[in-house]
């Protein structure tokens, strides 16, 4: 660097850090998730607070589906494994790869959300609700936060792929498309109480995604530039954790 | 931007196979152990233990917290440590909880129906 390049740089902080080597939108995920941990800590604490003392509170395993949310648990495992699949993929910069396994997370997060709304449809039909007692409270509350954030995952992955093959149109259209049409998974799911339609309709989702995602140009991701996509797979794994300690502590224990 | 090579890639992709296979088997097990011959405060233990085990192989190897700066790993673990903090603190009220119930109960029950 020249001494008149060197002078205009003076003054101008790095854009890394020895804080975070990696990049200043890392360190950010990763603060916003000790946030969201500590608010799924405080949910997970108040559970076990009003369960601790109360003899009524009903055993889950006969109230809940266990081997059901067993196999959503064990989606979310395999959506994880797709997700460092997609990570590895564009490492390698293999874009066919990052598309494909970016596009199974989301398939197997809109399925998870199917299954949970197939669930719940069940579990009010059978008279549990938010306001009838504790555990109906605290077990809506939980599932539908965590929900929630499987949500908001499968429309991030859904514009991380836009912004793969279609630059920043491309994310805004997809994002769109996975939210639209992952609420009408949910909604179809939810009032057909059907289990084949809880699988059906999110990969009919996932699909329509597909679909939009080859018609667009210009991708942004290579090798050397892929870190928006491990920001996103950071987001993704952290909701996978949350569920495991879900799972166990409303589920199992 | 850090660079990886593709025997870095490889290496990842075989420890990735891994842990699924790791955290496949522990949810097995979790299934297996609720219906142990146990006491409830053993299977209990047991299967916090398990969804342990299981979160921090997300964290280490998914998550790529294993290879993070210190830094990092003590921003991830604060909340972990807050949260059990959390518990602790809650725990006279715990008490209190269980002192309201056990003693709500028999009045309960000893209790003269309310006039019509």
């Amino acid at each position: 660097m020249s001494h008149a390049a060197a002078a205009e740089h003076v003054g101008v902080e790095p854009a890394e850090s020895p804080l975070t080597p990696e990049s200043w939108g890392k360190l950010g995920m990763w603060i916003f998730l000790a946030a969201d941990a500590m608010s799924f800590g405080g949910l997970l604490a108040a559970y076990g607070a009003l369960r601790y003392g109360d003899p009524t509170w009903p055993n889950p395993a006969h109230e809940l589906g266990i081997q059901l949310t067993a196999l959503m648990t064990f989606l979310l495992i395999c959506s994880s494994v797709t997700m460092v699949e997609a990570l590895a993929a564009i490492r390698e910069g293999n874009h066919t790869g990052l598309r494909k396994f970016l596009l199974l997370t989301i398939c197997g997060g809109g399925i998870f959300l199917g299954l949970q709304a197939y669930e719940w449809h069940h579990l009010i039909h059978e008279g549990q609700s938010i306001t009838k007692n504790n555990f109906g409270a605290t077990f809506f509350i939980l599932t539908g936060f965590h929900g929630c954030h499987v949500f908001g995952g499968v429309v991030y992955l859904s514009a991380i792929l836009g912004r793969a093959v279609g630059g920043r149109a491309g994310a805004l259209l997809l994002g769109l498309t996975a939210a639209i049409g992952t609420v009408l998974a949910i909604y179809v799911t939810y009032n057909s109480a059907m289990l084949p339609v809880g699988l059906l309709a999110p990969i009919a989702m996932a699909a329509v995604v597909f679909l939009v995602s080859g018609t667009l140009k210009g991708g942004v991701y290579s090798a050397h530039e892929n870190n928006e996509v491990e920001i996103g797979a950071l987001y993704w794994h952290f909701v996978d954790l949350i569920w495991i300690l879900v799972f166990t502590f409303v589920y199992l224990i | 931007m850090t660079t990886h090579t593709p025997a870095q890639i490889a290496h990842e992709k075989r420890r990735y196979i891994q842990v699924f296979v790791w955290l496949t088997v522990l949810t097995g097990l979790e299934l297996g152990v609720i219906y142990l011959p146990l006491t409830k405060i053993a299977i209990g233990l047991m299967l916090i233990l398990l969804a342990g085990t299981k979160a921090a192989l997300v964290a280490a190897f998914f998550m790529h917290l294993a290879n993070e700066t210190r830094t990092l790993a003590w921003i991830a673990a604060t909340p972990a440590v807050l949260c059990v903090f959390l518990v602790f603190m809650l725990l006279p009220d715990l008490g209190a909880i269980t002192r309201v119930f056990s003693q709500a109960t028999p009045q309960a029950s000893s209790a003269p129906p309310p006039p019509h």
